[in-house]
């Protein structure tokens, strides 16, 4: 199998392993990946049992399936069973559970419930479908935010009638504040965003530094970027730095997309707070659909039940979206929570901590190693 | 690796991280409940969530000693001794033709397949229509050639067959059954419970073909990209390597929920663990470009005409030379290793010198957002 082997090359790896291994000393230290993608590289690829033992990797809040909280479930749910609605998604919203059960129970019990990989491919269902309502379930940071604000535009110079979305959209900086104003976290320093940097830059960040003294090195996805930048924070801490750096240079600009940022904000405005999953009420952290495309605002069109539900009482997942527990030290992993019957959300998405344990981490370390570390087959 | 450090009871060790291990463990052999109150796709994706359905309503209501082998084929025994191999499968893939085949010579190569991995000599076929008003004849016409050449290279004639038509709008144009019986040779004996700890895995040729040429073919994603279905007949690469790998264990085709899914099945049937590495997985460089965009992992998706087979590893080097010098088989190779420990579970290892697991898959891979 060909991988893209610049960012894979195992050689490269075993040589930051041992650079991270000598700076990282016998220190403790405690680094917070705050992206989901990250979460998924580093299972996938096996870095956590890579990495010496006293470098913990924390998983943070950047899954955008995670954060969603049940009631916008419900209220997806209702919108897809209201009559001639064909409600829209990405995928992985699909199993997501409502008090209901998920989109997926809402199909199979007859509801038109489609999964798409962009909001311009749900504008042209509206397109090919006139008699019907096409309503986008917009989720994701500000990585994803561009592709509903172009759709958005676009159903406006079209002049679809019959399209809307149901905006989830949130944004990153807040949930990092809310973490780092959480008592219960010691951390060394953060692997930055790598997708949503290249939207918002990397100058959003430097609070973290300023304010609370923590290091911030914006990642790339590949395996290779997340040794890169462990190894940048840590060097940061050799030299006695403090400070945000872009390790992921290669997409991400430091003013980030200029473009893009203007765009979203004559599309979309700060809600005064939103609910996250596990987090609460966090203020100015979501977005909604611009008052200038209130035709476009699934929440104006549709009188939503609206109603807020409490997480399921087993259900960890604030405290591992707070990376203040480990997905396996939630009573419920493994046994109860699984990806085929999720009680909480970071079991859903490809891009949860649970998830991303569940699927490829369930490995102990000495067999991770043993096994790794076999010569090939071939 | 020793048996020293097989999996011991969650109470007796100490590191709670273990102990959680050990408990999701045994969470997972048990067979899987049937929760749900009406058919979701995902009982028809071929995860857990079809085991759960063929266990709780099939075999319950079924039960009887053949069927509880839960094979790809019954291995049924006449009374003069022969054996043969019974199988039967359903096809409803939409688009019904797509680059490399159709709904045609997949019926026939699907059935014949699942005959040839459980040791038999495909030969007989039984083919049923479930048509929808309004069908085009001449499109039945061109369909029904296209089974008939597909039987003829896989050397297997379709003896029987049965035609209904349902009103417009009750099927998706049209779907087909077949059933196959095959002879199995006197001396043949496969089964997961041979498998043994250092024996190899094989696979006969490109994974996920098949499974992405369909996704393009749908039309919903903004992906040109040349992939055709592997659609084939393996009768001919199992013969060959039967041949030179007299000791072969075990094989399986790869379809729905592709190799993934068989390693599991195998590792939970046999007991072992089953290593695959990840460098060596032969895929085709367009198809991996696919998956990666849509983060898919290629080893869930289906294949139409791969079969995987555990050799001992004395035979190894012979069975993919056996299979390479076939038509069909240039691309086989060693991808794996059967270990004794961890016991159930299939591991990755990846090129970068990282190991995960490949788990079960549940319900249909749904691409991931960004
Ligand atoms: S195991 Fe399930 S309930 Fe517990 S934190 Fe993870 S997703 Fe939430």
């Amino acid at each position: 199998m060909k991988f893209v082997d610049e960012f894979r090359d195992p050689s490269a790896a075993r040589a930051l392993v041992k650079s991270i291994t000598e700076i990282a000393g016998d220190t403790e230290w405690k680094f917070m990946e705050v992206c989901g993608g990250h979460t998924h590289t580093i299972y996938r690829h096996g870095i956590e049992h890579l990495l010496p033992e006293n470098i913990e990797l924390v998983h943070g809040p950047g899954c955008p399936v995670c954060v969603i909280p049940m009631g916008r479930i419900d209220d997806a749910m209702w919108l897809a069973e209201q009559p001639d609605v064909i409600f829209t998604t990405f995928g992985d919203m699909m199993r997501v559970p409502g008090s209901r059960g998920s989109l997926l129970d809402a199909k199979a019990r007859g509801a038109d419930v489609r999964f798409v990989y962009s909001p311009l491919d749900s504008l042209k269902v509206a397109v090919e479908n006139p008699d019907k309502h096409v309503v986008f379930f917009a989720v994701g940071f500000e990585t994803t935010v561009p592709s509903t604000a172009v759709t958005l535009l676009r159903a406006k110079t079209l002049g679809v009638k019959n399209f809307s979305v149901f905006s989830n959209h949130v944004t990153i900086v807040p949930p990092i504040k809310a973490i780092l104003e959480s008592p219960d976290l010691r951390l060394s320093g953060f692997l930055g965003p790598g997708h949503v940097s290249t939207v918002v830059g990397i100058r959003p960040y430097r609070f973290v530094p300023e304010v609370y003294g923590k290091p911030v090195v914006v990642a790339g996805f590949e395996p290779l970027d997340i040794l890169a930048s462990v190894h940048m924070l840590l060097q940061q801490y050799a030299d006695g730095r403090c400070e945000v750096e872009n390790q992921y240079a290669r997409v991400v600009r430091p003013e980030g997309n200029t473009a893009a940022l203007k765009l979203m904000g004559e599309t979309f405005q700060l809600r005064p707070h939103f609910e996250w999953r596990g987090l609460g009420f966090i203020s100015q952290s979501a977005l909604k659909v611009h008052d200038d495309y209130a035709d476009f605002d699934a929440e104006v069109r549709f009188s939503m039940p609206g109603v807020r539900v409490a997480d399921p009482k087993a259900c960890q997942c604030g405290e591992v979206l707070k990376g203040a527990i480990k997905p396996w030290e939630c009573k419920v992993f493994g046994t109860a929570c699984t990806p085929e019957t999720p009680i909480g959300t970071c079991m859903v998405s490809p891009e949860g901590a649970c998830a991303a344990y569940y699927n490829f981490g369930r490995l102990h370390r000495e067999t991770a190693l043993l096994v790794g570390q076999g010569a090939p087959v071939g | 690796m020793t048996s020293e450090r097989l999996t011991p009871s969650a109470s007796e060790v100490p590191d709670p991280e273990d102990r959680t291990r050990i408990r999701v463990e045994e969470f997972r052999k048990r067979r899987p409940r049937l929760v749900d109150e009406v058919i979701t796709m995902a009982h028809g994706a071929g995860g857990k969530s079809s085991a759960a359905l063929v266990d709780h309503v099939f075999v319950e209501a079924f039960r009887n000693p053949e069927l509880e082998n839960l094979g790809d084929g019954a291995v049924l025994t006449l009374p003069g001794g022969e054996r043969l191999a019974f199988s039967t499968d359903s096809y409803v893939v939409s688009p019904y033709e797509f680059p490399g085949g159709s709904i045609a010579d997949l019926a026939i190569n699907g059935t014949v397949n699942d005959l040839a991995v459980s040791g038999a000599r495909p030969q007989w076929i039984s083919a049923a229509f479930i048509i929808e008003e309004g069908f085009s004849i001449e499109k039945l016409k061109q369909l029904a050639a296209e089974m008939r050449a597909a039987a003829d290279v896989a050397g297997v004639q379709i003896v029987t067959g049965d035609t209904k038509v349902v009103p417009n709008g009750a099927a998706d144009g049209l779907y087909i059954t077949t059933s196959g019986v095959g002879v199995i040779p006197a001396g043949r004996e496969l089964s997961p419970h041979m498998v043994r700890p250092g024996d190899r895995l094989i696979v006969s040729g490109t994974i996920a073909d098949h499974g992405m040429a369909i996704m393009l073919a749908r039309g919903n994603l903004d992906i040109e990209a040349d992939i055709e279905s592997d659609s084939a007949a393996v009768n001919g690469l199992v013969e060959a390597l039967l041949a030179a790998a007299p000791g072969t264990r075990w094989m399986r085709d790869a379809t729905r929920g592709g190799l993934g899914t068989v390693a599991n099945e195998l590792a939970q049937t046999a007991g072992v663990g089953v290593v695959l590495d990840e460098g060596l997985l032969p895929i085709d460089p367009t198809v991996l470009g696919c998956c990666d965009m849509l983060g898919i992992d290629p080893v869930y998706v289906a294949n139409e005409g791969k079969f995987v087979a555990i050799v001992p590893a004395a035979e190894a080097e012979a069975a993919v030379a056996a299979l390479r010098s076939q038509p069909g088989g240039a691309q086989a190779a060693v991808i794996g290793e059967i270990l004794a420990d961890p016991p159930g579970i299939v591991a990755m290892r990846t090129p970068f010198g990282g190991t995960r697991i490949v788990d079960m898959l549940v319900g249909d891979p749904l691409p991931r957002i960004c």
